[in-house]
């Protein structure tokens, strides 16, 4: 009982409010049921993030030793040394820039549209939100198909309704529009978690709109973006966060090209470090990905506070 | 909401079958193509429903590379991979919303940065680790983190469920003598039978959609899963789209169907995290 005592104090010291008591045998159980994240954490996350700092700053390829060699895995990224790496970061950047904000405004759409009253909701649902189950590798190879310039189902069509064909992927100037395209089909995801915001407006402040003698359009801008903006700020930033890591599309359909147009920064990461066995320049990479990644992920949680309110409703169902 | 009007429902209706059409379309080609035969496959203009339709073209591709064999792969770890995410990941929420211990939430805080951490930012440290310990080229680096907690996203989700369930159920079993491990697997595990179901559905099709994952650490063709094998036989067969669709759709088959089943569970799963990407 002392020994309690003595722990409740230190937590009321520290500011913390303990709200039940807390027997320090429970550090013992909580660590041993937390055990397996917390060496996967270390063994999977932690330690491997110090190695890819460590790594990027030496000259490793697997089978020589790791020399240390400074900044000249960066510096020769950033002068030109390597070929890729600039029209890695303006593919990147292109196909991102544009598919973010057009998918955004695609599924927030889609999802009003889903959540409407009407008949068969459930099933047109299940049908938006189909494409994401389908493997990424599997659904490549049918769009490669779809859009194969000479013998594709999408050039036939359009070529039979009399507007011009396009060479879609086989194209430096139609590969990434192509490609954003193509990440529209798999917005699922994103529909889903915009619909559960959407659900979670009241109705009276729709209610009231109407009683104002508002219409559709007032109560989109005065209601439903307004209520919806923590959740559009939060797809967006995840959407970011995904679309840099977007590998399988380029990886399977183009393989980076044609003439490095769709080498897509995660393409080039894996081919640096997978294709040509060069670790160290690979991990050079990675890190400038892991600082990209980490500096939206903080804005995430620097704004989350902002998420707390729809967190709450969506657990509740 | 009152009932929308006549003219706004059928603009609705228009828009949600265009959506649909563009949703189903692939899918559908996809099947067709996989059962026309060679000649059919460049007929201009295409059938849109093909009359004289087969099934040879699957037995072609599954005969052309070891597909049963991939077919094992890819279930091995995929089955190994949800027992280990569904075991590791509700013990380690159990501890963080059910176990009172010092440190807890700020330890889960620090784990939780860690969800955006990109498989790729870790995959070269992880590939020479794997490489010294003589594991790659074999299922272990692709299982072995599930059994590790399973991904901070599937505890969180299931954390949050556990805050849900009433703390008296607990306290009565403690009274009656249970200790942790009896509270967790015969109370809290049969009560979040649901979101279980939720996180094993999303660890089924991040395992077995996998790409980049075997890409990295399975070299030799015996150990390829079925999306491997798809990128091998592109290789040999690109222009016969008839028996490419035909291989792609044994791939797309099991997750359609696991889908169909379980298409509440899927997107209720993700309404209620509303996070993952």
């Amino acid at each position: 009982m002392k020994t309690m005592a003595t722990y409740q104090e230190r937590t009321v010291a520290r500011g913390r409010a303990g709200k039940r008591k807390r027997p320090p045998k429970d550090l013992g159980w909580g660590i041993l049921f937390a055990s397996p994240v917390l060496l996967g954490y270390l063994i999977f996350v932690v330690i491997p993030i110090a190695a890819t700092l460590y790594l990027s700053f030496t000259s490793y390829n697997v089978g020589s030793s790791a020399e240390w060699i400074g900044f000249d895995n960066y510096t020769r990224l950033f002068n030109g040394g390597d070929p890729f790496f600039f029209p890695a970061v303006k593919a990147t950047i292109y196909y991102v820039g544009l598919s973010v904000p057009l998918g955004i405004i695609l599924s927030f759409f889609a999802a009003i549209l889903l959540n409407q009253k009407i008949a068969g909701r459930a099933i047109f649902r299940g049908i938006f939100y189909l494409p994401v189950i389908i493997p990424l590798a599997a659904s490549s190879m049918v769009w490669l198909w779809l859009l194969q310039p000479d013998f594709g189902i999408v050039n036939y069509a359009l070529d039979s309704v009399g507007l011009p064909e396009s060479r879609w992927l086989g194209d430096t100037s139609s590969v990434i529009p192509t490609l954003i395209l193509f990440s529209f089909w798999t917005l699922g995801n994103t529909i889903v978690i915009f619909l559960a915001g959407l659900q979670g407006i009241p109705a009276h402040l729709y209610e009231a709109i109407e009683i104002d003698g508002g219409n559709a359009w007032h109560k989109l801008i005065y209601v439903t973006i307004p209520m919806s903006s923590p959740i559009i700020f939060f797809n967006t930033v995840i959407a970011f966060i995904n679309g840099f890591q977007t590998f399988v599309q380029p990886a399977v359909m183009t393989q980076g090209g044609p003439n490095n147009a769709s080498l897509m920064y995660v393409l080039f990461l894996f081919n640096e470090g997978f294709k040509f066995s060069r670790m160290g320049s690979a991990s050079a990479i990675s890190m400038l990905l892991f600082v990209i990644i980490a500096l939206f992920t903080a804005v995430i949680f620097i704004f989350s506070r902002s998420f707390v309110y729809y967190e709450g409703g969506n657990s509740k169902k | 909401m009152r009932t929308l009007s006549l003219g706004k429902k059928i603009a609705v209706y228009a828009l949600l079958v265009a959506g649909s059409i563009f949703c189903l379309f692939p899918i559908y080609w996809m099947l067709r193509t996989s059962m026309i035969n060679m000649g059919d496959l460049y007929q201009m203009p295409p059938k849109l429903l093909p009359s004289n339709l087969q099934l040879d073209n699957y037995k072609t591709a599954l005969e052309a590379y070891p597909f049963g064999r991939f077919f094992l792969n890819s279930t091995i770890i995929t089955v190994s991979a949800i027992v280990g995410v569904l075991l590791s990941s509700s013990l380690c929420a159990y501890s963080f919303s059910r176990i009172d211990w010092p440190g807890r939430d700020k330890i889960f805080g620090f784990i939780l940065t860690g969800l955006m951490i990109p498989f790729f930012v870790v995959m070269i440290p992880q590939f020479v680790f794997w490489k010294t310990l003589h594991l790659t080229d074999t299922f272990v680096p692709l299982i072995a983190p599930a059994w590790f907690g399973g991904g901070v996203f599937n505890i969180f989700l299931l954390r949050q469920f556990f805050f849900g369930i009433p703390r008296d159920l607990d306290e009565a079993a403690k009274v009656d003598g249970a200790g942790h491990f009896r509270i967790y697997w015969q109370i809290i595990i049969p009560i979040a039978k649901q979101a279980m179901i939720v996180v094993g559905l999303l660890t089924f099709l991040a395992n077995w959609n996998d790409y980049l994952g075997p890409l990295a650490f399975i070299t030799s063709e015996e150990n390829y899963t079925l999306m491997q094998g798809l990128t091998l036989f592109q290789g040999s067969y690109s222009a016969q789209w008839h028996l490419m669709m035909a291989a792609t759709a044994v791939i797309v088959i099991p997750s359609l169907v696991i889908f169909l089943i379980a298409q509440r569970h899927f997107i209720e799963g993700i309404a209620m995290t509303g996070v993952k990407g």
